[in-house]
């Protein structure tokens, strides 16, 4: 069997075929560099995204201060995780590369702050 | 009066870029005026990754990329005034400015880098039917509303026009509970990048329509729903094919423009068609002394390119400063046959460096070929396997093609199919 793709791993979009035989990928090709052939497999096994969102902050200089996965999260585990991240409020000073929440549902990635916020 | 050597106007990624480049240069007393709370510009509500790819070589949001230029900014004694507002540029440099705590203040200037940005396009460039309730707003609005204030503008959507902005707003949107309906694009193609329409709209089940747009709003107080319709190949919408979509909230993501006020009144030239200042390949405007770079120059895709723009215009700025910037004998540039404009657009060609011609093709071609050409002589041809208006393309002149040129030569960029 046989699927296109589109990688998403940079702003390239490289169109992407992938061979699958009894589930197993047998063959990538249309990448460009390895990211992509990283990508294909992934996304026929284990689909992953990373994950970008705000949380709440007290006493912010801002309502909310941005965050991000420090690594990609199952595709199908971004919701249960966004209702994570909307329970929790930070409390400010922010800075850049806080850990926001450890071990996400014990998925091994962090969420970290990508902005700072120094308060009121 | 306030005496500075530079004056940077915008505080955003092309503005630090030149300040700090300037600075690198050697030129000492360097001001940043901002219009908002804090240095950064777009990139702070820009909290998706993906910049920085071809810059840092790895991938950060938008605030880590501006991030990094506030903490080089904060290192040096180029001095930053935010929630400054820039009235006025004059003809001898004098640079107006207003803010809660210093009142009216005046810079005197050597040299000026306009590096503005640009805004969207608002409804009101749209011919859209119906009245004006509330929920209808540019998608970069509703990125301010949802990631800087917090706030959740509405929780039916639907998005006009799939740039990359309204792509990246519909996953927002879905990931903080709203759902999205359909996004709409005029054209028979996507203006936004094809990773974007996988991850922001395929992932989800978003459907998106091309050839389609939004013809009626209807509501009074609050949007009640949309009319949308397919349109032809003149763009015009298709009698018998109109559709009602319930929804709260229309996004808007329907072109940018470069915010170029100021540029007027001091009487900078600008392009007709990137509505961004006539500028040399340093980056200055017709006006000595005045530079541009960044989305007031032209609509970037990558801030990456914004910011090996701005480092131009920030050492040309140096250059002028230091009485050091060549004279010479300026050809213009021109794109043809689906090249839709170059910047630079004029060329020095007692140049003695390589530089880069910036276009934009007006449709999409895949196996086109890249023609450039300067008085019946073919300097390059490359074939590339697409070429998409959403994406800005270069080609590269070096100074031994330069030479063959005299005053009377033009270059051109042009597409062969």
């Amino acid at each position: 069997m046989k699927k296109s793709l589109i990688c998403v791993s940079c702003p390239l979009g490289c169109p992407i075929e992938v061979e699958i035989e009894n589930g197993e990928v047998v063959a990538v090709t249309g990448n460009t560099c390895k990211r992509g052939d990283a990508y294909a497999r992934a996304e026929i096994t284990n689909p992953v995204r990373s994950l970008t969102t705000s949380v709440k902050v007290e006493n912010g200089m801002y309502a909310v201060v941005p965050v991000k996965s420090s690594g990609p999260v199952p595709k199908d585990k971004m919701f249960d995780c966004m209702k994570k991240i909307n329970a929790v409020t930070v409390k400010a000073p922010v800075k850049i590369g806080d850990v926001v929440i450890e071990n996400i549902l014990d998925l091994g990635v962090d969420i970290i702050a990508t902005n700072c916020d120094p308060g009121i | 009066m306030l005496n500075y050597d530079l004056v940077v106007v915008g505080g955003g990624p092309a503005g630090m870029a030149a300040a700090l480049k300037a600075k690198e240069e050697g030129v000492e007393k360097i001001v940043i005026l901002e219009r908002a709370q804090t240095l950064g510009g777009i990139l702070e509500q820009c909290i998706h990754t993906g910049f920085g790819l071809h810059y840092f070589g790895e991938e950060l949001s938008g605030p880590e990329y501006a991030g990094r230029f506030i903490e080089l900014v904060e290192k040096t004694d180029i001095d930053v005034f935010t929630d400054t507002m820039v009235l006025n540029i004059s003809d001898s440099k004098v640079v107006t400015a207003v803010n809660n705590n210093e009142g009216l203040m005046q810079f005197q200037a050597i040299a000026v880098v306009l590096a503005m940005g640009c805004r969207e396009r608002p409804r009101g460039a749209l011919s859209i039917a119906g009245s004006r309730p509330s929920g209808i707003m540019t998608a970069g609005t509703a990125q301010k509303y949802v990631n800087i204030d917090g706030y959740m503008p509405g929780k039916k959507v639907v998005i006009l026009g799939s740039g990359d902005i309204g792509l990246i707003m519909a996953r927002r949107m879905t990931l903080e509970g709203a759902e999205v309906k359909v996004v709409c694009e005029l054209m028979p193609y996507s203006g936004g990048l094809t990773r974007n329409i996988v991850q922001c709209l395929d992932d989800f089940g978003i459907p998106l329509r091309l050839s389609c747009t939004v013809i009626k709003t209807h509501g009074k107080e609050r949007l009640e729903g949309v009319t949308i319709a397919k349109v032809d190949e003149r763009l015009q919408p298709i009698p018998g094919t109109e559709e009602y979509i319930e929804c709260d909230t229309l996004l808007l993501s329907v072109g940018l423009i470069p915010e170029n006020e100021l540029s007027k009144d001091v009487g900078v030239e600008l392009d007709r068609v990137t509505s961004g200042p006539v500028v040399d390949e340093y980056r200055e405007t017709l006006k000595p002394g005045i530079f541009a770079c960044g989305n007031v120059l032209q609509v970037h895709d990558l801030v990456d390119y914004v910011t090996e723009e701005s480092q131009i215009a920030g050492k040309g700025a140096a250059d002028y400063i230091f009485g050091k910037k060549k004279g010479g004998t300026f050809i213009n540039t021109k794109g043809i046959d689906g090249v839709r404009y170059i910047v630079p657009q004029r060329v020095n060609i007692e140049g003695t460096e390589k530089l880069k011609l910036y276009f934009r093709v007006g449709q999409v071609y895949t196996g086109a070929k890249v023609v450039v050409e300067c008085d019946g002589e073919i300097l390059s041809s490359r074939k590339k396997v697409k070429l998409a208006p959403g994406e800005m393309e270069n080609v590269v002149i070096t100074p031994e093609m330069l030479a063959k040129m005299n005053e009377n030569s033009e270059i051109t960029v042009r597409i062969e199919q």
